[in-house]
């Protein structure tokens, strides 16, 4: 089973994230639980959402607090709340951040992650070239997959385009398309 | 088929499906999710003939449900929590005048202190209102439990509640498999109600009732109760044949076989209590679990077999009744009596804190070697409980102790 967990704010898509995951794994055929930790939710908020990915039906209901994979859609969070909690270095780790690990501060962490397996993409720059806001959601995705595997980005990019018609999905599916490619080039040494 | 849905909005599409005529709602969370997606399935007419009424209030939604059953067209509407006690009067009314309302709860802790997370306290204040009371394991079984409903409500005429946990059942998303058309109209036919209010032939429900003759109608609701101990599992089995899967029963066994300890739960923790078995039965223990579906009628003979061979019960009890205990653990010992094993009641998930493994092994290793309270508040924090009760001993007007606990759970350590 592979254990996800999505870190962002209100108004951000963390909860549409985690459900546009799902709908790609499960177009791939795996069974996938996508939901959300909910509070009173606010624009701007903390917001968190789960998924989980097996080959086999999933029974647990509780929260990820070992998740194999972190999303942080607002690096904002690293510095406030314990987004990575439970993360280990065997994991894989996304930052939506134009900036390197060195900035964040995370990069001694970061340098006993496996090659490859950690990684900052500039998803609100693409979303905001590709969409005209920045909406990091469905750029993370594409670095998701890219990153990790776990689903193709084929996967999401039909997931996107089932969710969302017309050119809403059309833009957000060339976002992720655009952060999958960046996520499988080499990073930028920082 | 299957196909990945929020399971508020297969819960919606099935419904559909049960062709309701009348459906009145007021939005509360966590079931507003559901009543939206039924006034999108009325107004885009895929769900037709259907009136859909929005009221002003929960008390409003039952009684126009009350209302339109009275008429003999199927009704539905959904609720929760304080939604849920804002229409109690009205859900002993439905009950006591044997209507087939069926009734989604989303369930969701009752304040105060306010609180928009799961638990069964909502369900709990109802459970003797005379509704029967079915509790869905897992989001499939929520969606097939409703299918169920509609045709026991009106068999029976006895209205049907559909207890779902909110948020952990009603806004995950997975693949679901939405009962098919066909097989819903197979298995649920047309209402015939057994009393109509219908102008061309007469007729007034809703009598005062004296001493004369309110101990037998009242009786009756009993009777009608009892007889669903045997209609679900025969239409349990019923539409399994039809949608190709088992879903709905009094109780779902899990592992029975040679466990010394089985724990009892209801709701959606039954997945996560499986799995902490499969883990324990891995490590040489010998456990397993009976999920509770019926709650109302109380299947006391099909528990007391189930846990026939039990040396030891563990209740996992989603809802506290203070100065007691449990109510689930309450009724499980009806289950037992004459029997003198132990029965645990460890109170978990209370407001929606999470009901982990981590948390539910060394509960289970530690009942299985009778080391076990017989109350247990799972993953209480006794500390910020002393510091609260020393607050409050030190002085008279410590405050109000929902803020206390707030600003103490905030603060660093």
């Amino acid at each position: 089973m592979l254990e996800i967990r999505i870190h962002g704010r209100g108004g951000q898509g963390v909860v549409t994230a985690a459900e546009l995951l799902s709908l790609a794994a499960f177009r791939e055929g795996q069974y996938a639980q996508a939901f959300p930790s909910f509070g009173s939710e606010r624009m701007g908020a903390p917001v968190t959402s789960f998924c989980r990915l097996d080959a086999e039906p999933i029974r647990l209901r509780e929260p990820i607090d070992r998740p194999d994979v972190i999303v942080i859609q607002d690096p904002t969070l690293l510095a406030s709340h314990d987004v990575l909690a439970g993360l280990s270095t065997d994991g894989w780790l996304l930052v939506n951040s134009s900036r390197g690990f060195a900035e964040l501060g995370l990069a001694d962490w970061v340098a006993q992650f496996r090659p490859g397996r950690a990684r900052c993409v500039p998803a609100s720059e693409l979303a905001r070239q590709h969409l005209g806001r920045p909406l990091p959601n469905a750029a993370l995705l594409g670095g998701l997959a890219g990153l990790t595997g776990a689903v193709g980005i084929d996967s999401i990019t039909s997931a996107i385009r089932e969710r969302f018609a017309g050119a809403v999905g059309e833009r957000n599916s060339a976002a992720a398309t655009a952060a999958f490619t960046l996520s499988r080039t080499e990073p930028v040494p920082c | 088929m299957l196909k990945q849905l929020e399971c508020s909005r297969a819960i919606a599409e099935t419904i559909a499906r049960c062709r309701p005529q009348v459906v009145c709602a007021y939005p509360i969370t966590p079931q507003t999710h559901i009543v939206e997606a039924l006034s999108e399935l009325v107004r885009d007419g895929s769900l037709s003939p259907c009136e859909y009424i929005n009221v002003e209030s929960e008390t409003s939604a039952l009684s126009v449900a009350l209302g339109a059953s009275a008429t003999g067209a199927r009704a539905y509407t959904a609720t929760a929590s304080q939604g849920a006690l804002h229409m109690a009067e009205v859900i002993y009314n439905v009950a006591g005048l044997g209507l087939p309302v069926v009734m989604t709860l989303g369930n969701r802790a009752v304040g105060a202190p306010i609180n928009i997370w799961n638990d069964h306290s909502d369900a709990m204040a109802l459970k003797d209102a005379g509704w029967i009371q079915l509790f869905a394991r897992d989001a499939q079984e929520s969606l097939d439990l409703h299918v169920l409903a509609f045709r026991l409500a009106e068999e029976l005429s006895v209205p049907v509640m559909v207890c779902v946990d909110g948020f952990v059942l009603t806004h995950s998303v997975e693949p679901l498999d939405v009962p098919s058309q066909e097989a819903v109209d197979r298995f649920l036919p047309p209402y015939q109600p057994v009393q109509v209010l219908d102008p061309a032939d007469p007729v007034s429900i809703g009598a005062m009732v004296g001493p004369e003759a309110f101990t037998e109608v009242r009786y009756l609701a009993h009777h009608k109760q009892l007889q669903v101990l045997t209609r679900l599992p025969e239409l349990a089995a019923e539409l399994a044949q039809l949608i190709g899967r088992p879903s709905g029963a009094l109780l779902h066994p899990y592992r029975l076989d040679g466990a010394e300890t089985i724990v009892v739960a209801m709701g959606s923790v039954t997945g996560t209590i499986e799995v902490a078995i499969d883990e324990l039965r891995a490590a040489g223990l010998a456990i397993g679990a009976v999920a509770l579906c019926a709650f109302r009628p109380f299947p006391l003979a099909a528990l007391a077999e189930a846990l026939a061979d039990a040396r030891r019960v563990v209740v996992i009890e989603r809802n506290l009744a203070p100065g007691l205990g449990g109510a689930l653990a309450s009724n499980v010992r009806m289950a037992l009596r004459g029997r003198a094993i132990p029965v645990h009641t460890v109170i978990a998930g209370l407001g929606g804190r999470p009901v982990t493994r981590a948390a539910l092994r060394p509960v289970f290793e530690s009942a299985a070697r009778d080391a076990l309270d017989d109350l247990v508040f799972l993953d209480l924090d006794n500390a910020a409980i002393d510091r609260e009760l020393a607050r409050s001993g030190e002085r008279r007007r410590s405050g109000p102790a929902a803020e206390n606990l707030l600003r103490d759970a905030r603060r660093p350590r």
